[in-house]
Protein backbone atom coordinates (compact mmCIF):
# COMPACT_ATOMS: atom_id res chain seq x y z
CA UNK A 1 0.00 0.00 0.00
CA UNK A 2 1.54 3.68 -0.75
CA UNK A 3 0.00 6.23 1.08
CA UNK A 4 0.75 10.00 -0.11
CA UNK A 5 -0.06 12.86 2.73
CA UNK A 6 0.13 16.80 0.64
CA UNK A 7 0.64 18.49 3.55
CA UNK A 8 2.43 18.39 7.05
CA UNK A 9 0.25 20.14 9.75
CA UNK A 10 -0.96 18.48 12.61
CA UNK A 11 -3.81 16.59 10.38
CA UNK A 12 -1.17 14.91 8.75
CA UNK A 13 1.06 13.71 11.76
CA UNK A 14 -2.26 12.73 13.22
CA UNK A 15 -2.56 10.56 9.73
CA UNK A 16 0.56 9.01 10.35
CA UNK A 17 -0.16 8.09 13.52
CA UNK A 18 -3.46 6.72 12.27
CA UNK A 19 -2.08 4.78 9.56
CA UNK A 20 0.67 3.35 11.99
CA UNK A 21 -1.92 1.80 14.57
CA UNK A 22 -2.76 -0.85 11.53
CA UNK A 23 -0.26 -0.94 8.92
CA UNK A 24 3.16 -1.33 10.12
CA UNK A 25 4.77 -1.63 6.37
CA UNK A 26 2.92 0.21 3.63
CA UNK A 27 5.46 3.29 2.14
CA UNK A 28 4.13 6.62 3.54
CA UNK A 29 5.30 9.70 1.40
CA UNK A 30 4.48 13.61 2.92
CA UNK A 31 5.29 15.62 1.06
CA UNK A 32 5.17 19.85 2.43
CA UNK A 33 6.01 23.35 0.26
CA UNK A 34 7.35 24.31 4.18
CA UNK A 35 10.87 24.33 4.85
CA UNK A 36 10.71 22.13 8.27
CA UNK A 37 8.41 19.19 9.61
CA UNK A 38 5.56 19.69 11.67
CA UNK A 39 5.88 22.33 13.67
CA UNK A 40 3.52 23.38 16.78
CA UNK A 41 1.37 26.29 14.33
CA UNK A 42 0.20 28.37 17.29
CA UNK A 43 3.73 28.28 18.46
CA UNK A 44 4.10 30.61 16.13
CA UNK A 45 2.93 33.49 18.41
CA UNK A 46 4.76 32.33 21.55
CA UNK A 47 7.88 32.56 19.49
CA UNK A 48 6.95 35.72 17.66
CA UNK A 49 6.75 37.27 21.40
CA UNK A 50 9.97 35.60 22.54
CA UNK A 51 8.48 33.21 25.37
CA UNK A 52 9.93 30.12 23.00
CA UNK A 53 13.13 29.60 20.88
CA UNK A 54 13.40 27.96 17.44
CA UNK A 55 14.25 24.80 19.63
CA UNK A 56 10.60 23.90 21.13
CA UNK A 57 8.34 24.08 17.61
CA UNK A 58 8.69 20.82 16.39
CA UNK A 59 5.33 18.76 17.34
CA UNK A 60 7.59 15.46 17.53
CA UNK A 61 10.89 14.88 18.00
CA UNK A 62 13.93 14.32 15.49
CA UNK A 63 13.16 10.06 15.67
CA UNK A 64 9.58 10.51 14.30
CA UNK A 65 9.72 10.09 10.33
CA UNK A 66 12.26 7.73 10.59
CA UNK A 67 10.47 5.49 13.68
CA UNK A 68 7.51 5.77 11.40
CA UNK A 69 9.21 5.38 8.16
CA UNK A 70 8.08 8.30 6.61
CA UNK A 71 9.05 10.10 3.52
CA UNK A 72 9.75 13.42 3.87
CA UNK A 73 9.91 15.52 0.95
CA UNK A 74 10.44 19.09 2.22
CA UNK A 75 10.21 22.62 0.05
CA UNK A 76 8.22 20.73 -2.48
CA UNK A 77 4.72 21.82 -3.25
CA UNK A 78 1.94 19.31 -5.28
CA UNK A 79 0.63 21.25 -8.54
CA UNK A 80 -1.89 18.58 -9.48
CA UNK A 81 -3.69 15.66 -8.69
CA UNK A 82 -5.15 13.19 -10.86
CA UNK A 83 -7.50 11.12 -9.52
CA UNK A 84 -8.06 8.42 -12.53
CA UNK A 85 -4.32 7.57 -12.63
CA UNK A 86 -3.90 7.88 -8.82
CA UNK A 87 -0.72 10.10 -8.91
CA UNK A 88 0.11 13.70 -8.12
CA UNK A 89 2.84 15.88 -9.60
CA UNK A 90 5.07 18.22 -7.60
CA UNK A 91 6.45 22.11 -8.94
CA UNK A 92 9.22 20.66 -9.84
CA UNK A 93 7.71 17.98 -12.14
CA UNK A 94 7.91 14.33 -10.16
CA UNK A 95 5.25 12.03 -10.41
CA UNK A 96 3.93 9.89 -7.19
CA UNK A 97 2.00 7.34 -7.55
CA UNK A 98 -0.60 6.31 -4.38
CA UNK A 99 -2.74 4.05 -3.43
CA UNK A 100 -4.51 5.92 -0.70
CA UNK A 101 -3.95 9.96 -1.01
CA UNK A 102 -4.40 12.82 1.95
CA UNK A 103 -5.64 16.05 0.74
CA UNK A 104 -4.14 17.92 4.37
CA UNK A 105 -3.51 21.32 2.57
CA UNK A 106 -5.34 23.62 5.73
CA UNK A 107 -5.66 26.76 5.05
CA UNK A 108 -4.68 29.61 3.09
CA UNK A 109 -4.95 33.54 4.93
CA UNK A 110 -7.63 35.35 3.20
CA UNK A 111 -6.62 38.90 1.69
CA UNK A 112 -9.50 41.50 1.36
CA UNK A 113 -9.54 43.89 -1.57
CA UNK A 114 -8.17 46.67 0.09
CA UNK A 115 -6.58 50.13 -1.26
CA UNK A 116 -2.83 49.90 -0.66
CA UNK A 117 -2.72 46.00 0.24
CA UNK A 118 -0.39 45.34 -2.35
CA UNK A 119 3.70 46.34 -1.35
CA UNK A 120 6.17 46.05 1.52
CA UNK A 121 4.65 46.36 4.71
CA UNK A 122 1.75 44.25 5.05
CA UNK A 123 1.88 40.53 6.50
CA UNK A 124 0.10 37.31 7.45
CA UNK A 125 0.41 35.53 10.38
CA UNK A 126 -0.01 32.03 9.99
CA UNK A 127 3.44 30.32 9.32
CA UNK A 128 6.93 29.69 10.85
CA UNK A 129 8.08 32.12 7.85
CA UNK A 130 5.60 34.80 8.45
CA UNK A 131 6.79 34.83 11.93
CA UNK A 132 10.19 35.27 11.48
CA UNK A 133 9.53 38.02 8.73
CA UNK A 134 7.55 39.76 11.78
CA UNK A 135 10.57 39.51 14.64
CA UNK A 136 13.08 40.91 11.82
CA UNK A 137 9.93 43.68 11.40
CA UNK A 138 9.33 44.29 14.86
CA UNK A 139 12.87 45.12 15.87
CA UNK A 140 12.65 48.08 13.13
CA UNK A 141 9.44 50.02 13.04
CA UNK A 142 7.48 51.09 16.43
CA UNK A 143 3.66 51.25 15.36
CA UNK A 144 0.92 48.61 13.80
CA UNK A 145 -2.14 47.71 13.26
CA UNK A 146 -3.65 44.16 12.96
CA UNK A 147 -6.77 43.98 10.98
CA UNK A 148 -9.00 41.22 12.56
CA UNK A 149 -9.66 40.52 15.79
CA UNK A 150 -9.90 36.92 15.58
CA UNK A 151 -7.95 34.34 17.50
CA UNK A 152 -5.06 35.09 14.78
CA UNK A 153 -4.88 38.63 14.83
CA UNK A 154 -5.02 39.16 18.98
CA UNK A 155 -2.15 36.85 19.06
CA UNK A 156 0.35 38.77 16.14
CA UNK A 157 -1.21 41.77 18.07
CA UNK A 158 -0.15 40.32 21.41
CA UNK A 159 3.19 39.10 20.63
CA UNK A 160 4.29 42.41 18.71
CA UNK A 161 3.31 44.25 21.60
CA UNK A 162 5.38 42.39 23.76
CA UNK A 163 8.62 43.12 20.98
CA UNK A 164 7.84 46.54 22.06
CA UNK A 165 5.79 47.93 19.05
CA UNK A 166 2.43 49.95 19.40
CA UNK A 167 -0.38 47.71 18.29
CA UNK A 168 -3.87 48.70 17.41
CA UNK A 169 -6.26 45.90 16.62
CA UNK A 170 -9.54 46.71 13.94
CA UNK A 171 -12.46 44.48 13.96
CA UNK A 172 -15.45 44.89 12.14
CA UNK A 173 -17.64 42.62 14.08
CA UNK A 174 -18.89 44.72 17.42
CA UNK A 175 -16.86 42.44 19.40
CA UNK A 176 -13.02 40.73 19.63
CA UNK A 177 -13.14 36.73 18.48
CA UNK A 178 -16.86 37.16 17.65
CA UNK A 179 -17.39 33.02 16.92
CA UNK A 180 -15.57 31.63 19.99
CA UNK A 181 -17.08 34.55 21.91
CA UNK A 182 -20.43 36.53 23.07
CA UNK A 183 -20.41 40.72 23.53
CA UNK A 184 -19.68 39.93 27.53
CA UNK A 185 -16.66 37.64 27.09
CA UNK A 186 -15.60 39.63 23.87
CA UNK A 187 -15.38 42.90 26.10
CA UNK A 188 -13.37 41.43 29.04
CA UNK A 189 -10.69 40.40 27.36
CA UNK A 190 -11.14 44.12 25.07
CA UNK A 191 -10.62 45.58 28.70
CA UNK A 192 -7.80 43.44 29.75
CA UNK A 193 -5.82 44.23 26.15
CA UNK A 194 -6.33 47.82 26.63
CA UNK A 195 -5.20 48.04 30.15
CA UNK A 196 -2.34 46.68 28.72
CA UNK A 197 -1.80 48.98 26.83
CA UNK A 198 -3.29 47.68 23.20
CA UNK A 199 -5.50 49.67 21.23
CA UNK A 200 -8.65 47.84 20.20
CA UNK A 201 -11.58 49.24 17.47
CA UNK A 202 -14.95 47.09 16.91
CA UNK A 203 -17.39 47.78 14.63
CA UNK A 204 -14.97 49.17 11.58
CA UNK A 205 -13.28 48.16 8.73
CA UNK A 206 -9.91 49.00 7.42
CA UNK A 207 -10.80 51.06 4.04
CA UNK A 208 -7.07 51.87 2.65
CA UNK A 209 -3.73 51.41 3.57
CA UNK A 210 -1.87 54.90 3.20
CA UNK A 211 1.38 54.94 1.29
CA UNK A 212 4.13 57.28 0.87
CA UNK A 213 6.82 56.82 -1.69
CA UNK A 214 5.54 53.11 -1.14
CA UNK A 215 6.39 53.09 2.86
CA UNK A 216 3.33 52.50 4.57
CA UNK A 217 1.73 55.39 6.86
CA UNK A 218 -1.31 53.89 8.18
CA UNK A 219 -4.56 52.81 7.67
CA UNK A 220 -7.76 54.68 6.92
CA UNK A 221 -10.81 53.12 8.67
CA UNK A 222 -14.41 52.92 7.51
CA UNK A 223 -15.37 55.90 9.99
CA UNK A 224 -12.80 57.94 8.99
CA UNK A 225 -10.38 57.19 11.78
CA UNK A 226 -6.45 57.45 10.92
CA UNK A 227 -4.22 54.71 12.65
CA UNK A 228 -0.48 55.33 12.00
CA UNK A 229 1.21 52.42 11.15
CA UNK A 230 4.23 51.04 9.99
CA UNK A 231 3.26 47.72 9.36
CA UNK A 232 -0.29 45.96 8.56
CA UNK A 233 -1.15 41.89 9.51
CA UNK A 234 -3.75 41.20 7.61
CA UNK A 235 -5.31 38.72 10.26
CA UNK A 236 -9.67 38.29 9.00
CA UNK A 237 -9.09 34.42 8.60
CA UNK A 238 -8.01 31.45 6.78
CA UNK A 239 -9.60 29.77 3.91
CA UNK A 240 -9.42 25.85 3.42
CA UNK A 241 -6.79 24.97 0.31
CA UNK A 242 -8.87 23.28 -1.78
CA UNK A 243 -7.77 24.57 -4.90
CA UNK A 244 -6.01 21.24 -6.12
CA UNK A 245 -8.76 19.25 -4.82
CA UNK A 246 -11.51 20.96 -7.27
CA UNK A 247 -8.84 21.18 -10.06
CA UNK A 248 -8.51 17.82 -10.02
CA UNK A 249 -12.47 16.95 -9.89
CA UNK A 250 -13.09 16.44 -6.33
CA UNK A 251 -15.88 17.58 -4.44
CA UNK A 252 -15.81 20.74 -2.84
CA UNK A 253 -18.21 23.14 -1.33
CA UNK A 254 -16.79 25.58 1.73
CA UNK A 255 -13.96 22.86 1.99
CA UNK A 256 -13.48 19.58 0.59
CA UNK A 257 -16.72 16.99 1.09
CA UNK A 258 -15.87 14.17 3.57
CA UNK A 259 -18.05 11.75 5.14
CA UNK A 260 -17.24 9.79 8.27
CA UNK A 261 -14.63 8.25 6.91
CA UNK A 262 -13.02 11.34 6.09
CA UNK A 263 -13.54 10.17 2.29
CA UNK A 264 -13.68 12.74 -0.32
CA UNK A 265 -15.89 12.00 -3.21
CA UNK A 266 -13.10 10.37 -5.46
CA UNK A 267 -11.95 6.64 -4.64
CA UNK A 268 -8.91 6.60 -2.67
CA UNK A 269 -8.89 10.27 -1.40
CA UNK A 270 -9.32 11.66 1.84
CA UNK A 271 -9.02 14.93 3.83
CA UNK A 272 -8.58 16.45 6.69
CA UNK A 273 -7.68 19.50 9.03
CA UNK A 274 -8.43 22.99 7.99
CA UNK A 275 -9.02 22.52 4.18
CA UNK A 276 -11.93 19.46 5.19
CA UNK A 277 -15.21 19.65 5.63
CA UNK A 278 -16.29 17.28 8.06
CA UNK A 279 -19.08 15.68 10.24
CA UNK A 280 -19.67 17.76 13.30
CA UNK A 281 -20.43 16.40 17.25
CA UNK A 282 -23.35 18.76 17.46
CA UNK A 283 -24.85 20.09 14.33
CA UNK A 284 -26.69 17.84 11.03
CA UNK A 285 -24.08 18.38 7.83
CA UNK A 286 -20.36 18.96 7.20
CA UNK A 287 -19.17 22.21 8.52
CA UNK A 288 -15.46 23.88 8.21
CA UNK A 289 -14.10 24.02 11.85
CA UNK A 290 -10.52 25.23 11.52
CA UNK A 291 -8.88 24.06 14.44
CA UNK A 292 -6.09 22.26 16.21
CA UNK A 293 -7.90 19.41 17.81
CA UNK A 294 -10.09 18.38 14.61
CA UNK A 295 -7.33 18.73 12.77
CA UNK A 296 -5.67 16.36 14.64
CA UNK A 297 -8.36 13.67 15.09
CA UNK A 298 -9.61 14.11 11.52
CA UNK A 299 -5.83 12.85 10.59
CA UNK A 300 -5.81 10.04 12.87
CA UNK A 301 -9.44 8.70 11.68
CA UNK A 302 -8.27 9.51 8.03
CA UNK A 303 -5.45 7.64 8.46
CA UNK A 304 -7.43 4.76 10.25
CA UNK A 305 -9.71 4.35 7.28
CA UNK A 306 -6.75 4.35 4.37
CA UNK A 307 -5.16 1.88 6.76
CA UNK A 308 -8.32 -0.64 6.09
CA UNK A 309 -9.49 -0.04 9.19
CA UNK A 310 -12.91 1.70 8.81
CA UNK A 311 -13.37 3.92 11.85
CA UNK A 312 -16.24 5.97 12.12
CA UNK A 313 -14.67 10.38 13.29
CA UNK A 314 -17.41 10.73 15.75
CA UNK A 315 -17.35 14.51 14.14
CA UNK A 316 -15.36 17.71 15.45
CA UNK A 317 -16.10 19.79 18.45
CA UNK A 318 -15.48 23.33 18.60
CA UNK A 319 -12.91 24.28 20.94
CA UNK A 320 -10.53 27.12 22.08
CA UNK A 321 -8.15 27.40 24.75
CA UNK A 322 -6.69 31.36 24.87
CA UNK A 323 -4.81 33.20 27.31
CA UNK A 324 -4.14 37.03 27.16
CA UNK A 325 -1.92 38.39 29.72
CA UNK A 326 -2.62 35.98 32.43
CA UNK A 327 -6.47 35.88 31.70
CA UNK A 328 -6.86 32.04 30.71
CA UNK A 329 -10.24 31.74 28.70
CA UNK A 330 -12.16 28.65 27.33
CA UNK A 331 -14.89 28.16 24.50
CA UNK A 332 -16.28 24.74 23.70
CA UNK A 333 -19.47 24.08 21.64
CA UNK A 334 -22.34 25.84 20.62
CA UNK A 335 -21.69 29.27 22.24
CA UNK A 336 -23.56 31.94 20.48
CA UNK A 337 -27.02 30.02 19.46
CA UNK A 338 -29.79 31.77 17.48
CA UNK A 339 -31.39 34.45 19.69
CA UNK A 340 -34.74 33.03 18.85
CA UNK A 341 -34.82 29.77 18.97
CA UNK A 342 -37.05 28.61 21.97
CA UNK A 343 -34.77 24.96 22.38
CA UNK A 344 -31.43 27.17 23.55
CA UNK A 345 -31.37 28.37 27.41
CA UNK A 346 -28.28 30.88 27.78
CA UNK A 347 -27.19 31.19 31.32
CA UNK A 348 -24.34 33.80 31.96
CA UNK A 349 -22.61 34.71 35.07
CA UNK A 350 -20.04 37.92 35.34
CA UNK A 351 -18.55 38.37 38.32
CA UNK A 352 -16.33 41.65 37.99
CA UNK A 353 -14.48 41.22 41.02
CA UNK A 354 -12.80 37.83 40.66
CA UNK A 355 -12.39 38.56 36.93
CA UNK A 356 -14.65 35.76 35.96
CA UNK A 357 -17.46 34.96 33.73
CA UNK A 358 -19.09 31.69 32.67
CA UNK A 359 -21.49 30.92 30.18
CA UNK A 360 -23.64 27.51 29.54
CA UNK A 361 -25.61 27.08 26.42
CA UNK A 362 -28.30 24.16 26.99
CA UNK A 363 -30.36 22.78 23.97
CA UNK A 364 -33.38 21.30 25.37
CA UNK A 365 -31.85 19.06 28.40
CA UNK A 366 -28.96 18.83 27.28
CA UNK A 367 -25.07 21.00 27.75
CA UNK A 368 -24.13 21.86 24.45
CA UNK A 369 -21.65 25.22 24.70
CA UNK A 370 -19.54 26.57 27.34
CA UNK A 371 -17.36 29.81 27.59
CA UNK A 372 -15.26 30.44 30.58
CA UNK A 373 -12.65 33.15 31.48
CA UNK A 374 -10.51 33.60 34.62
CA UNK A 375 -11.89 30.04 36.12
CA UNK A 376 -11.41 27.64 33.61
CA UNK A 377 -10.55 24.76 35.76
CA UNK A 378 -13.46 22.88 35.48
CA UNK A 379 -13.48 23.15 31.30
CA UNK A 380 -12.97 19.86 30.92
CA UNK A 381 -15.61 18.67 33.28
CA UNK A 382 -18.01 20.97 30.95
CA UNK A 383 -16.61 19.57 27.39
CA UNK A 384 -17.16 15.81 28.99
CA UNK A 385 -21.01 16.85 29.25
CA UNK A 386 -21.51 18.48 26.18
CA UNK A 387 -19.22 15.45 24.05
CA UNK A 388 -20.93 12.56 26.15
CA UNK A 389 -24.75 14.31 25.24
CA UNK A 390 -26.01 13.52 29.39
CA UNK A 391 -29.72 13.92 29.88
CA UNK A 392 -29.92 16.51 32.45
CA UNK A 393 -32.53 17.19 35.08
CA UNK A 394 -33.26 20.30 36.71
CA UNK A 395 -31.15 19.57 39.82
CA UNK A 396 -28.14 18.77 37.88
CA UNK A 397 -28.94 21.76 35.00
CA UNK A 398 -28.64 24.11 38.63
CA UNK A 399 -25.18 22.22 39.71
CA UNK A 400 -23.25 22.95 36.12
CA UNK A 401 -24.42 26.73 36.65
CA UNK A 402 -23.13 26.74 39.95
CA UNK A 403 -19.91 26.16 38.56
CA UNK A 404 -19.89 22.53 40.04
CA UNK A 405 -19.73 19.66 37.42
CA UNK A 406 -18.90 16.36 38.38
CA UNK A 407 -18.17 13.07 37.06
CA UNK A 408 -20.14 11.74 40.12
CA UNK A 409 -23.58 13.20 38.24
CA UNK A 410 -22.84 11.08 35.06
CA UNK A 411 -25.52 8.10 34.53
CA UNK A 412 -23.78 5.11 36.34
CA UNK A 413 -23.95 2.88 33.93
CA UNK A 414 -21.59 4.80 32.01
CA UNK A 415 -19.18 5.58 34.99
CA UNK A 416 -18.44 2.39 35.47
CA UNK A 417 -17.71 2.02 31.75
CA UNK A 418 -15.27 4.64 30.96
CA UNK A 419 -13.85 4.55 34.33
CA UNK A 420 -14.21 1.07 35.93
CA UNK A 421 -14.91 -1.68 32.71
CA UNK A 422 -15.01 -5.22 33.39
CA UNK A 423 -13.26 -6.82 30.75
CA UNK A 424 -14.47 -5.41 28.06
CA UNK A 425 -12.80 -3.06 25.31
CA UNK A 426 -12.89 0.25 25.97
CA UNK A 427 -14.69 2.89 24.51
CA UNK A 428 -13.14 5.79 24.41
CA UNK B 1 -1.81 -2.35 29.67
CA UNK B 2 -2.10 -1.88 33.34
CA UNK B 3 -4.05 0.77 34.40
CA UNK B 4 -5.07 2.36 37.81
CA UNK B 5 -9.28 1.43 38.02
CA UNK B 6 -11.03 3.36 40.11
CA UNK B 7 -14.52 1.46 42.22
CA UNK B 8 -16.29 3.76 43.58
CA UNK B 9 -18.42 1.08 46.10
CA UNK B 10 -16.15 0.97 48.06
CA UNK B 11 -14.03 4.27 48.22
CA UNK B 12 -14.53 5.65 51.54
CA UNK B 13 -12.89 9.19 50.87
CA UNK B 14 -9.54 8.95 53.02
CA UNK B 15 -7.49 10.71 50.83
CA UNK B 16 -4.83 8.43 51.41
CA UNK B 17 -3.96 8.40 47.73
CA UNK B 18 -3.79 12.21 47.21
CA UNK B 19 -1.38 12.12 49.98
CA UNK B 20 0.52 8.93 48.41
CA UNK B 21 0.71 10.76 45.02
CA UNK B 22 2.24 14.07 46.03
CA UNK B 23 4.51 12.23 48.28
CA UNK B 24 5.64 10.16 45.36
CA UNK B 25 6.40 13.22 43.04
CA UNK B 26 7.83 15.45 45.74
CA UNK B 27 11.68 16.14 45.56
CA UNK B 28 12.35 14.85 48.99
CA UNK B 29 9.88 12.00 48.99
CA UNK B 30 8.82 12.91 52.80
CA UNK B 31 5.42 13.04 53.48
CA UNK B 32 5.80 16.10 56.34
CA UNK B 33 8.47 18.03 53.80
CA UNK B 34 6.28 17.46 50.37
CA UNK B 35 3.02 18.97 52.64
CA UNK B 36 4.59 21.60 54.87
CA UNK B 37 7.56 23.01 52.73
CA UNK B 38 6.90 21.60 48.78
CA UNK B 39 3.25 22.20 48.73
CA UNK B 40 3.25 25.82 49.01
CA UNK B 41 6.77 27.16 48.48
CA UNK B 42 7.01 24.95 44.56
CA UNK B 43 3.09 24.51 44.63
CA UNK B 44 3.77 20.59 44.66
CA UNK B 45 0.21 19.07 43.70
CA UNK B 46 -1.62 15.39 43.35
CA UNK B 47 -2.40 13.92 40.10
CA UNK B 48 -5.29 12.46 41.78
CA UNK B 49 -8.18 14.23 42.99
CA UNK B 50 -10.98 12.42 45.67
CA UNK B 51 -14.54 13.75 44.43
CA UNK B 52 -17.62 13.34 46.72
CA UNK B 53 -21.21 14.14 46.53
CA UNK B 54 -23.04 13.28 49.44
CA UNK B 55 -21.79 9.88 50.75
CA UNK B 56 -20.65 8.51 47.03
CA UNK B 57 -16.91 9.47 46.16
CA UNK B 58 -14.05 8.11 44.21
CA UNK B 59 -10.50 8.73 43.52
CA UNK B 60 -9.99 10.05 39.81
CA UNK B 61 -6.99 10.99 37.54
CA UNK B 62 -5.45 10.35 34.36
CA UNK B 63 -7.11 7.14 32.32
CA UNK B 64 -4.39 7.21 29.87
CA UNK B 65 -7.27 6.86 26.92
CA UNK B 66 -6.86 4.61 23.92
CA UNK B 67 -7.10 8.02 21.81
CA UNK B 68 -6.85 10.73 24.45
CA UNK B 69 -8.14 14.37 23.38
CA UNK B 70 -5.06 15.88 25.48
CA UNK B 71 -3.19 14.57 22.96
CA UNK B 72 -4.92 15.60 19.98
CA UNK B 73 -5.60 19.40 21.21
CA UNK B 74 -1.66 19.31 22.45
CA UNK B 75 0.12 22.61 20.34
CA UNK B 76 3.37 22.04 21.95
CA UNK B 77 3.86 18.14 21.28
CA UNK B 78 4.24 17.64 25.39
CA UNK B 79 1.23 15.15 25.28
CA UNK B 80 2.08 11.96 23.20
CA UNK B 81 0.62 8.72 23.24
CA UNK B 82 3.43 6.04 23.69
CA UNK B 83 1.79 3.19 21.83
CA UNK B 84 4.55 0.48 23.21
CA UNK B 85 3.85 1.27 27.16
CA UNK B 86 0.39 2.57 26.60
CA UNK B 87 0.60 5.57 28.59
CA UNK B 88 -0.42 9.08 27.55
CA UNK B 89 3.00 10.89 28.39
CA UNK B 90 3.80 14.41 28.94
CA UNK B 91 6.77 16.00 28.79
CA UNK B 92 6.96 19.64 31.07
CA UNK B 93 10.02 20.50 29.17
CA UNK B 94 7.62 21.54 25.90
CA UNK B 95 4.70 22.76 27.71
CA UNK B 96 3.69 26.29 26.90
CA UNK B 97 0.53 26.31 29.29
CA UNK B 98 -1.88 27.02 26.78
CA UNK B 99 -4.70 25.11 28.57
CA UNK B 100 -6.01 22.92 25.65
CA UNK B 101 -5.29 20.22 27.15
CA UNK B 102 -7.29 21.14 30.21
CA UNK B 103 -10.26 22.04 27.92
CA UNK B 104 -10.30 18.76 25.91
CA UNK B 105 -10.32 16.72 28.38
CA UNK B 106 -13.86 15.04 28.95
CA UNK B 107 -12.74 13.39 32.15
CA UNK B 108 -11.23 16.45 33.99
CA UNK B 109 -7.99 14.69 34.91
CA UNK B 110 -5.60 17.81 34.25
CA UNK B 111 -4.94 20.30 36.01
CA UNK B 112 -3.26 23.54 35.90
CA UNK B 113 -0.19 24.01 37.87
CA UNK B 114 -0.51 26.20 40.71
CA UNK B 115 2.20 27.99 40.27
CA UNK B 116 3.69 27.05 36.76
CA UNK B 117 2.83 27.89 33.59
CA UNK B 118 2.29 24.19 33.34
CA UNK B 119 0.03 21.16 33.90
CA UNK B 120 -0.16 18.59 36.43
CA UNK B 121 -1.17 14.88 35.60
CA UNK B 122 -0.54 11.11 36.80
CA UNK B 123 2.18 9.67 35.12
CA UNK B 124 1.44 5.88 36.61
CA UNK B 125 3.96 7.19 38.98
CA UNK B 126 7.22 6.48 36.51
CA UNK B 127 9.74 4.56 37.75
CA UNK B 128 7.78 2.54 40.05
CA UNK B 129 6.24 -0.62 39.86
CA UNK B 130 2.78 0.20 41.46
CA UNK B 131 1.55 3.68 41.38
CA UNK B 132 1.84 5.16 45.08
CA UNK B 133 -2.08 5.29 44.96
CA UNK B 134 -2.98 1.97 44.66
CA UNK B 135 -0.12 0.85 46.59
CA UNK B 136 -1.57 3.26 49.82
CA UNK B 137 -5.49 2.64 49.33
CA UNK B 138 -6.43 0.77 52.68
CA UNK B 139 -9.32 -1.26 50.85
CA UNK B 140 -9.04 -2.13 47.29
CA UNK B 141 -10.82 1.26 45.93
CA UNK B 142 -7.88 1.51 43.35
CA UNK B 143 -6.27 -1.65 41.71
CA UNK B 144 -3.98 -1.40 39.36
CA UNK B 145 -4.47 -4.54 36.27
CA UNK B 146 -4.53 -5.61 33.17
CA UNK B 147 -8.19 -5.47 31.75
CA UNK B 148 -9.81 -5.84 28.27
CA UNK B 149 -7.63 -5.95 25.04
CA UNK B 150 -5.62 -2.94 24.88
C1 LIG C 1 -1.12 31.99 14.98
C2 LIG C 1 -2.08 30.85 15.04
C3 LIG C 1 -2.57 30.44 16.26
C4 LIG C 1 -3.48 29.38 16.35
N1 LIG C 1 -3.90 29.00 17.58
C5 LIG C 1 -4.75 27.95 17.69
C6 LIG C 1 -5.17 27.50 18.97
O1 LIG C 1 -4.78 28.03 20.01
N2 LIG C 1 -6.04 26.47 19.02
C7 LIG C 1 -6.50 25.85 17.89
O2 LIG C 1 -7.30 24.93 17.99
N3 LIG C 1 -6.11 26.25 16.67
C8 LIG C 1 -5.24 27.28 16.55
N4 LIG C 1 -4.83 27.67 15.30
C9 LIG C 1 -5.33 26.94 14.13
C10 LIG C 1 -4.52 25.66 13.90
O3 LIG C 1 -3.17 25.98 13.83
C11 LIG C 1 -5.00 24.95 12.63
O4 LIG C 1 -6.33 24.55 12.81
C12 LIG C 1 -4.15 23.72 12.30
O5 LIG C 1 -2.80 24.07 12.16
C13 LIG C 1 -4.67 23.03 11.03
O6 LIG C 1 -3.84 21.96 10.72
P1 LIG C 1 -3.80 21.34 9.25
O7 LIG C 1 -2.84 20.22 9.33
O8 LIG C 1 -5.16 21.09 8.77
O9 LIG C 1 -3.23 22.49 8.32
P2 LIG C 1 -1.91 23.36 8.37
O10 LIG C 1 -1.33 23.38 9.73
O11 LIG C 1 -2.25 24.65 7.74
O12 LIG C 1 -0.91 22.55 7.45
C14 LIG C 1 -1.08 22.43 6.06
C15 LIG C 1 0.28 22.36 5.43
O13 LIG C 1 0.16 22.00 4.07
C16 LIG C 1 1.05 22.76 3.29
N5 LIG C 1 0.58 22.76 1.90
C17 LIG C 1 -0.52 23.39 1.42
N6 LIG C 1 -0.65 23.15 0.08
C18 LIG C 1 0.39 22.35 -0.27
C19 LIG C 1 0.82 21.79 -1.51
N7 LIG C 1 0.12 21.95 -2.62
N8 LIG C 1 1.92 21.04 -1.51
C20 LIG C 1 2.64 20.84 -0.37
N9 LIG C 1 2.29 21.35 0.83
C21 LIG C 1 1.18 22.11 0.88
C22 LIG C 1 1.01 24.10 3.97
O14 LIG C 1 2.12 24.91 3.65
C23 LIG C 1 1.01 23.70 5.43
O15 LIG C 1 2.30 23.50 5.91
C24 LIG C 1 -3.92 28.73 15.17
C25 LIG C 1 -3.43 29.14 13.94
C26 LIG C 1 -2.53 30.17 13.86
C27 LIG C 1 -2.01 30.58 12.53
Amino acid sequence: MKYLIIGNGVASLGAIEGIRLTDQDGAITVVSDEPVPTYGRPLISYLLAGKIGKDRLALRDEAFYAANKVELKLNAKVAAIDVKARTATTGAGEILPYDRLLIATGGVPFRPPMAGLEGEGVYSFTTFAHAEALAEAAAEVKKAVVVGGGLIGLKAAESLFDRGVAVSIVELAPRVLSAAFDDKAGAIVSERLGKIGLKVFCNVSAKEIRRENGKIKGVLLSDGTFLEADIVVVAIGVVPACALAKDAGVTVDRGILVDEHLAASEAGVYAAGDVAQAPDMLTEGARVVPIWPNAYNQGYYAGKNMAGDAASYRGGLAMNAISFYGLATTSVGLVNPPADDPRFEVCDIVNAEAGTYRKLVFQDDRLVGCVLLGDIDGAGLYTGFIRFKFPLDAEAKQKLIDGAPSILMWPENFFDANWNPVGAKETV
Amino acid sequence: MKKVYPNKEVCIGCHLCEVACLTAHSKSRDVVIAYKQEKDALGLSPCKTVVHAGPACVALSCRHCEEPACVAACISGALTKNRETGRTEYDEGKCVGCWSCLMACPFGSIRRHPIKEKIVKCDLCAGRDIPACVEACPNWALVYEERGEK
